[in-house]
């Protein structure tokens, strides 16, 4: 075989790897690009022809001004952003610290503990629902966000010290050692040579936590669903009826909800191919 | 800059004995080589006393202190990796003052010793660079810059050269060897290559399955190899073996005969009991020439020729299947498929009994002698 051919066949591969992604993309993507122009539009024309984009006829803002001046929006951007950022603090800073002694130190029970927190990455914690509803009223923090985030921390930590784990390990043990060395104590080389060091993992992990947070109905509903609590996802419900449903207002609120956790997405995503890869190649 | 004292150190990993009982006394400013085949113990020993490994059993005194169950920081040592292991993240100047930093030292002073330690390095130009824009002799010079500015009371090396090119090992193992002149620090330095070892040590620490073989300076070990390991270990290309047997033995004479050569008299002091045993003759390639102008003379036929330009070496193959190298002039016309004779003066031999150990010989001329 020549060496063309080789180069060709290269080629039709990548075409083909690529046609996939992009179809899925379009898949992923479609539903938001739907949510996003609809929240631009009157209300017939949603019904009328709900894949239209809005024009001079049908453009229409009125479901934003519903959804800030009518309801807490303020509010529950303000509480779910305030979860979700002292969550992935928490996450990141316990869950570095645990990997670090897993994959540093050896002691006793090592490989256990290690097996006890990926237990923690199957088992999904909304099993525990009820249980975490009692214990959360019997430390009496029904109806605070400190009760979310609690349950958050839990539900994110398994993962991220799984991943920041395998990370650890593919730093060179010299590089600890030259550390020791050189009269580094162990927290300083923690803060000042380790974490740099796996800031790309370390980003992978805050996206990997911080979606599920901002999405999650679930805890919200039933742990903090008292009046200047809600979250967002929460407040959207209430244009949500039983019987009519405000789609103006809903679409509008969803759109304004992407907003913020896009931009947290692409202060780690630069970060974040480069965690990816990195992985992958090494 | 502080003395080094091992006693009786050993070593295990769970029953795996990696280290038997290790003795051994460094000086003062003294450059000390420890040398050996790979799984010898040599860099085990050197983590050891850099306090990256615990000590199983046995002492080890660093200026005069017990260092048995001090961390690495407290023992006023610094070491330079194989893999160099800068900090990625950091430029060659916070390389080299981050671990004074954190001993919260005056600012302008840390300064003042980087920036000494580059001038001596020759790093001025690229204090601001990371270690991804440098080339590999440039890290490792960081990586040694970052040890000096400690100003350590033993300096550890581990393999530093390994990971460069031919000419540039050549070039830093140099800058090494100033260096130790001009900071007469007290350095141990681990490698396998015995070229590097005799190049720049004050004595070498001849190493093998996790025991001292021998400890000398590079000329004892050239001339007077106490064991068989030892003078194979060291010497390029190595000394060759061939087995021989005792025919006579006189005080400080013993006659042996060589497969494919005449019995030979030899200058060595031999035990009666040995009389008839098979023992071992070692002569260095560099020490025979071809002809029959010495006492002990040797035939066969070559079946290898490597011409280096200076020399050229001959590939001999004996009667008994043993083969020796001769070191011959580079102008040498010898042809594969040959028969030569060479031979070598008697005091150059060294002979080895059946357990490796050397005998002693008796009158060692002056140009095969360590004396000066």
């Amino acid at each position: 075989m020549s060496f063309k051919n080789i180069r060709r066949e290269d080629a039709s591969r990548a075409v083909i790897v690529h046609g996939i992604l992009l179809t899925y993309t379009l898949v992923a993507l479609y539903p938001i690009f739907l949510v996003v122009i609809n929240a631009f539009k009157t209300r017939k024309a949603i019904f009328r022809d709900p894949m239209g984009f809005p024009n001079a006829e049908t453009f229409s803002l009125e479901g934003f001004t519903k959804v800030l001046a009518k309801s807490n929006f303020e509010v529950f951007f303000y509480n779910s952003f305030t979860v979700t950022v002292i969550t992935i603090a928490i996450v990141l800073l316990l869950a570095a610290m645990a990997a670090w002694a897993l994959s540093e130190y050896k002691f006793p029970g090592n490989t256990v503990l290690a097996l006890y927190l990926a237990i923690g990455i199957m088992v999904p914690i909304r099993l525990g629902s009820v249980s975490i509803l009692n214990l959360i009223v019997d430390l009496g923090l029904i109806n605070t966000l400190t009760a979310l985030v609690l349950v958050y921390v839990a539900q994110g930590l398994p993962l991220a010290i799984f991943i920041l784990t395998e990370f650890m390990h593919q730093i060179p043990k010299d590089l600890k050692e030259a550390a020791r060395c050189d009269g580094v104590g162990e927290f300083k080389i923690f803060f000042a040579v380790i974490l740099p060091l796996i800031r790309p993992a370390v980003a992978t992990v805050a996206v990997f936590t911080m979606i599920p947070i901002w999405n999650d109905l679930w805890f919200p509903l039933i742990l903090a669903p008292g009046d200047g609590k809600q979250t967002i996802t929460l407040g959207v419900q209430q244009f949500i009826g039983q019987y009519v449903t405000d789609w103006n207002a809903v679409l509008a609120s969803l759109s304004l909800a992407i907003i913020p956790i896009l931009i947290l997405y692409l202060i780690f995503s630069r970060q974040l191919i480069r965690g990816l890869t990195s992985g992958a190649v090494k | 800059m502080a003395d080094l004292k091992l006693d009786q150190i050993h070593k295990s990993y769970g029953a795996v004995d990696v280290l038997h009982g290790i003795d051994l006394d460094v000086k003062d400013g003294e450059f000390v080589v420890f040398v050996g085949p790979s799984g010898c113990g040599k860099s085990t020993l050197l983590r050891i006393i850099a306090g990256l490994e615990d000590i199983t059993s046995g002492d080890l005194m660093i200026d005069g202190d017990l260092v048995n169950t001090k961390s690495p920081r407290d023992r006023g040592i610094a070491m330079v990796f194989q893999s160099y292991a800068l900090y990625p993240h950091m430029t060659v100047y916070k390389n080299m003052a981050f671990g004074l930093k954190l001993d919260k030292q005056d600012k302008a002073a840390i300064d003042a010793r980087v920036r000494e330690a580059a001038r001596i390095l020759q790093l001025d130009q690229l204090l601001d660079r990371r270690p991804s824009e440098l080339s590999g002799g440039q890290r490792q010079r960081v990586a040694i810059g970052r040890a000096i500015v400690r100003q350590p009371k033993v300096f550890l090396f581990d393999e530093p050269l390994s990971n460069l090119d031919a000419a540039l090992r050549v070039q830093t193992r140099l800058e090494i060897a100033k260096l130790h002149q001009e900071l007469k620090s007290t350095i141990v330095y681990v490698t396998h290559d015995q070229v590097e070892a005799m190049t720049l040590a004050d004595k070498i620490v001849v190493m093998n399955g996790g025991n001292v073989e021998q400890v000398g300076s590079p000329m004892q070990l050239y001339h007077h190899p106490q064991t068989r390991f030892v003078a194979g270990f060291i010497g390029s290309p190595a000394m060759n073996f061939t087995k021989v047997s005792i025919d006579k033995v006189e005080p400080g004479k013993v006659t042996v005969s060589i497969p494919g050569g005449t019995p030979s008299v030899l200058p060595f002091d031999v035990d009666q009991n040995e009389l008839g045993n098979q023992v071992e003759l070692g002569i260095r390639p560099e020490h025979l020439s071809l002809g029959d102008g010495g006492e002990l003379t040797v035939h066969g036929e070559v079946d290898v020729v490597e011409k280096l330009g200076d020399s050229t070496y001959l590939y001999l193959k004996l009667a008994n299947g043993d083969r020796v190298t001769v070191r011959a002039p580079g102008h040498s016309r010898v042809k594969i498929g040959e028969t030569v004779t060479a031979s070598v003066s008697a005091g150059a031999a060294h002979l080895f009994s059946g357990g490796g150990k050397a005998f002693a010989k008796v009158d060692c001329p002056a140009e095969y002698s360590a004396d000066e």
